[in-house]
This record gives C-alpha cells, sequence and structure tokens, in this order.
C-alpha cells in the first residue's frame, strides 16, 4: 500500500501516465497483435489457432523480400539526396538568413500539413503529357520531352520531395547547436573554411544530421502513395505487399509477418541511433 | 579576400534556398494552374479560364460532410493531445524522475515509425478488439502519432521555463491549484498554443492513418485520392488549392497571433 502511493507520488510519474497508458493501448498493444498474427495459419482472422512458422517461410519462398529490397534501396538513396539538398539550406536558416529566417521555415512548415497525395497529385499534372513542364517546352522551344513518370526515378523524386521537411528541421536544430565561439576560435587559430567545416561544424552538428537521417529512412521506408501516385505501380514497396496481403488477399497473417520484417528493420535502426544521444541536451539548448 | 568569398558563399547559399523553396511549392502552383481551367481535362497552356470547378465543389453537399468528418477528428484529436502532451511535456522536461530518460526515447518511437504500417496494425488490433471503425477509431489512431509530437513541441517550450518560479508561487502561499492556474499554464500558454495548431493541421492533413482506420467514414484526404486514383477530375485540384491555401493562412496567423501575445505579455510584464 505504502509502496504504491509513493509510486504515484512523484510528480513526473503521474505526469507521464496518461500518455503512457495512450501508447501502451494504441503503439504497443497493436505491434503486439501484428507479432502474434505473424505466426497464426495463413487466412485466419483469429489469434487463438496453433502457432506456425509459414507465413515467414512464404515470404522468404515467394521472392516477396524483393520488395524489401527495393523499399530499403529508395530509403537509402532518399536519405542521401536529402542530406545534400538540405545541408545548405539549414545552414542558412541558422547562419545567413537572419530575420528572414522564421518566415522561410514557416514556408517549409506548409507542405507538411497538407496531405502528401495532393502534393504528389501536383507533380502529376506537372509532368504529364500535356501538363505544366511538357506544355511549356513544347510551346516556348518546341521540344517533346520524354516520359519521366511512372519510372523508378519518379517514385524517388516524390519520395525526396515528400520527406524534405523531416531532414531539413533536425539538421537546423543540429547546426543551431555548434557555438559560434567554437567556429570562431577555430577561424582565429588558422583554420581554413573547409577546415572549420570538417572539424567543428559537421562533428558538432551530427546529433540533428544523424536524427534527420534517421526520421527521414523510417519514414521513406514507410513510403506507399509515391509509388502508387507518381510510379504508376512500376515498383511494388515493402508496404504496398503488405497493404494488398491485408485488404485484397484477406491473408492477414501474411501482411503481419512482412509487418513484422519491416519493424525489426526499423526498431533496430531507431535503437543503435536514439541510445545516443541526450534528448534534453538537443532540444533543451536554445 | 576572405570576406568576398564569405558574400559570394551566402549568394549561392541564398539562391539554393529559393530554388529548393521553388521545389517545395512547385506541385502547389500546378494545382493551383489545374483548378482554373474550366475544361474538362487539364492541357497547359489552360486555353479556356474559368472558376466553374470552385463553384461546384463549394456547393457539393458531399464535400461538405467530408470536410465535416475531418473537422470533427481535428478537433477531437486536438483537445486530447494538448492535455495528453501538456503533461508528458511536464514529464519530459520539467519533473526529474527515475525512468525519464527512458520516457523521453520511449515518446519518439510512434514518430520514428511508417506510418502505414501503425495504420495497419491499428486496423488489425480494433478488428481483434471488435471495434466498429469510424471516425472515433481515427481520432484514436492519430493520437498515437500526434500526442507525441505535441508532447515534443510543448517539452521545447518547458524547457526554458524556470522552476523556480513555482516554488516562489508556493512560499507565497499559493495553493497547488492557483499555482498551476496562475503560473505554469500561463507561462506554457505559447507551447500550448503552437502545439494546438501542429496537432489540429497534422491531423486535418493525415492520409496513411486515415486511410485504414476510418472505416465507412471518409476524410477529405482519403477522398481525394479516391477520386485521384479513379481518373482525372478538376475537382481534386481545387480541394487541394483550398487546403494548401487554409493551412498557410493558418500557420502564418498563428504565428502573427503568437508574435502579437507575446508581445502583449512582455509589454505587461
Amino acid at each position: 500500500m505504502i509502496e504504491k502511493t509513493s509510486f504515484f507520488a512523484e510528480p513526473g510519474r503521474r505526469a507521464a501516465l496518461p500518455i503512457l497508458v495512450l501508447l501502451s493501448l494504441g503503439f504497443i498493444a497493436p505491434l503486439l497483435a501484428v507479432v502474434g498474427f505473424s505466426f497464426m495459419p495463413a487466412r485466419t482472422f483469429g489469434l487463438w489457432h496453433e502457432p506456425t512458422l509459414e507465413n515467414y517461410e512464404t515470404v522468404f519462398s515467394d521472392n516477396t523480400y524483393i520488395s524489401l529490397f527495393w523499399s530499403l534501396g529508395l530509403a537509402s538513396a532518399t536519405v542521401v539526396l536529402l542530406a545534400l539538398i538540405c545541408y545548405p539550406v539549414a545552414y542558412g536558416l541558422v547562419r545567413v538568413f537572419g530575420r528572414w529566417s522564421t518566415v522561410l521555415t514557416l514556408l517549409f512548415t506548409i507542405p507538411l500539413v497538407v496531405s502528401e497525395n495532393i502534393r504528389l497529385y501536383g507533380w502529376v499534372l506537372f509532368f504529364i503529357k500535356g501538363g505544366v513542364l511538357p506544355g511549356t517546352l513544347r510551346t516556348l522551344f518546341g521540344v517533346e520531352m520524354g516520359d519521366f513518370l511512372f519510372t523508378p526515378a519518379a517514385v524517388l523524386f516524390g519520395m525526396v520531395y515528400v520527406y524534405l521537411p523531416f531532414m531539413l528541421f533536425p539538421m537546423t536544430l543540429g547546426i543551431a547547436m555548434v557555438p559560434n565561439q567554437m567556429r570562431e576560435a577555430a577561424r582565429d587559430l588558422g583554420a581554413s573554411r573547409w577546415q572549420v567545416f570538417r572539424e567543428v561544424e559537421l562533428p558538432l552538428s551530427t546529433p540533428g544530421l544523424m536524427i534527420g537521417s534517421l526520421l527521414t529512412f523510417v519514414l521513406a521506408i514507410g513510403a506507399i502513395a509515391e509509388a502508387k501516385v507518381l510510379g504508376g505501380q512500376r515498383i511494388i514497396p515493402i508496404t504496398h505487399d503488405i497493404e494488398i496481403a491485408f485488404t485484397y488477399a484477406q491473408n492477414w497473417p501474411l501482411g503481419a509477418a512482412l509487418a513484422v520484417l519491416l519493424m525489426l528493420v526499423v526498431s533496430v535502426l531507431v535503437l543503435i541511433v536514439l541510445r545516443r544521444f541526450d534528448l534534453d541536451q538537443i532540444l533543451g539548448k536554445r | 579576400m576572405s570576406e568576398n568569398n564569405g558574400s559570394i558563399r551566402h549568394i549561392l547559399i541564398g539562391v539554393w534556398t529559393a530554388a529548393v523553396l521553388l521545389f517545395v511549392f512547385l506541385p502547389s502552383a500546378t494545382i493551383f494552374l489545374a483548378s482554373m481551367t474550366s475544361s474538362r481535362y487539364f492541357t497547359f497552356p489552360i486555353s479556356s479560364f474559368g472558376l466553374d470547378w470552385w463553384s461546384k465543389i463549394l456547393n457539393s453537399l458531399e464535400v461538405r460532410s467530408l470536410a465535416y468528418t475531418s473537422l470533427s477528428i481535428a478537433l477531437s484529436v486536438t483537445i486530447i493531445a494538448v492535455v495528453l502532451g501538456f503533461f508528458g511535456a511536464l514529464a519530459f522536461a520539467r519533473y526529474d524522475w527515475k525512468g525519464r530518460k527512458l520516457y523521453q526515447k520511449f515518446i519518439l518511437l510512434p514518430i520514428f515509425f511508417p506510418q502505414s504500417v501503425l495504420g495497419l496494425a491499428l486496423l488489425l488490433w480494433f478488428n481483434a478488439l471488435g471495434f466498429t471503425l469510424s471516425w472515433k477509431t481515427a481520432v484514436l489512431a492519430h493520437l498515437v502519432w500526434i500526442a507525441p509530437v505535441v508532447t515534443l513541441v510543448m517539452a521545447i517550450q518547458v524547457y526554458s521555463f524556470d522552476p523556480s518560479l513555482e516554488e516562489a508561487a508556493t512560499d507565497l502561499g499559493a495553493s497547488r491549484w492557483q499555482t498551476f492556474r496562475e503560473v505554469t499554464l500561463p507561462v506554457l500558454m505559447p507551447g500550448i498554443f503552437s502545439g494546438s495548431l501542429f496537432a489540429f493541421l497534422l491531423s486535418w492533413g493525415n492520409f496513411p492513418l486515415s486511410l485504414y482506420t476510418t472505416g465507412a467514414d471518409n476524410t477529405l484526404p482519403k477522398y481525394l485520392y479516391a477520386k485521384m486514383v479513379a481518373g482525372y477530375t478538376p475537382g481534386v485540384p481545387v480541394l487541394g488549392t483550398i487546403s494548401t491555401a487554409a493551412a498557410a493562412v493558418l500557420l502564418f496567423g498563428g504565428y502573427t497571433a503568437m508574435l502579437f501575445l507575446t508581445r502583449k505579455r512582455n509589454a505587461a510584464a
């Protein structure tokens, strides 16, 4: 009894309780249910059958794992491209643009709250035959454009577009963590710009870079709309396989087994990266 | 020489940022253009401008009922997420307790998780529990992702909160409730404000979670997706333009309101 009262006497524990209850019931429990389903016989809808490994055997014998490799490859390429695209912008937001930074940050935030399918559809209308880009090229230069839509490159393009803010904002946070005095000191001691970048700027902003890359990778591996809207189903990412198993095929256990594979990749990465960081330092220092 | 070097670099960074911004807003501009045509199909350059599709969409009863469902979900999510996030943020950044570091990382997990997979997992879970899918189950699904985001947004505000303010109020004889109402709540107001703004907008625009958890109820993003897959209709660009413009107005309006509030409070202090 005394044990129990003292447990919740701590105000932090009390404040954490509501959201912990939500996440236990709405996040942990569903994921455990998915794991449970993955061991059920194919095409069953209850959790109380004899456990079996047949779904995992199906996954590896049916070449379904190929779509996992597509997803992993596209997600990695997205991360690399976004790191290169976003670094100069993030650097500018922190060090160059001054009071314009706030407005620019707001501008970069807007797409985040518009559904990705609407924005991807904008690209379809931009690239499609008779659309904005081919139409402009034809009327101004008389050039006919080759097909870009419905290719693997278009899928990658869409992913880079959709996940840009998720790389940009953590990166900005990371660069803002580098103290100005440190850079100046390095300059005063005779370091070249490149040396300052390589020896001071880059290492000290690593937490932001790592978190941005992780977030982008994890979200990109769950991408589904890009392949459907821009890829015209030329590429089947793992999420598409999972969706088909859950919906059309009505084979929940197989979908669950695929989801478990994806979850394993994601959780291993997240646990490795998040372990290293002290969140108080990243979010707290202003 | 080196100064000169720096300014060229700054110009390059500026040009690059402008190009990235253009990249970010090009599809929205395209959508806007496509909504302005009066013909059934979109071809560029536009041959006949017209607002026919705008009036059609704005007068459509179906679209109104979709907007109503989306609004019900977004408002419920906002209210619940802000309450959960407020206490969650205090636990995240304000109180020192055993298990806090672990808690901080646990809160991040739903954010670092593919949303389509989360949506399907919730579909399976709700079915296992015997729930009938409706906009209410979608509220739950959105909360799993949005409550942690709001917690993080508010935690950033809580970090800048000086705990000695609370202690001073208690020392001067304020009750626990008075301290909460007169000190904690007003100081954290900007965080609460931006937290609710984000909760609302993220829920309003969400697609992957709604897709699997709304059942027979339809939200705007879900409806738009169905229309896109079914073939071209200029109604999609009209609705797309409206949602983008609304998001922009809410974000900039919210930001201006917050600037105004902080300035007023600073002037009063």
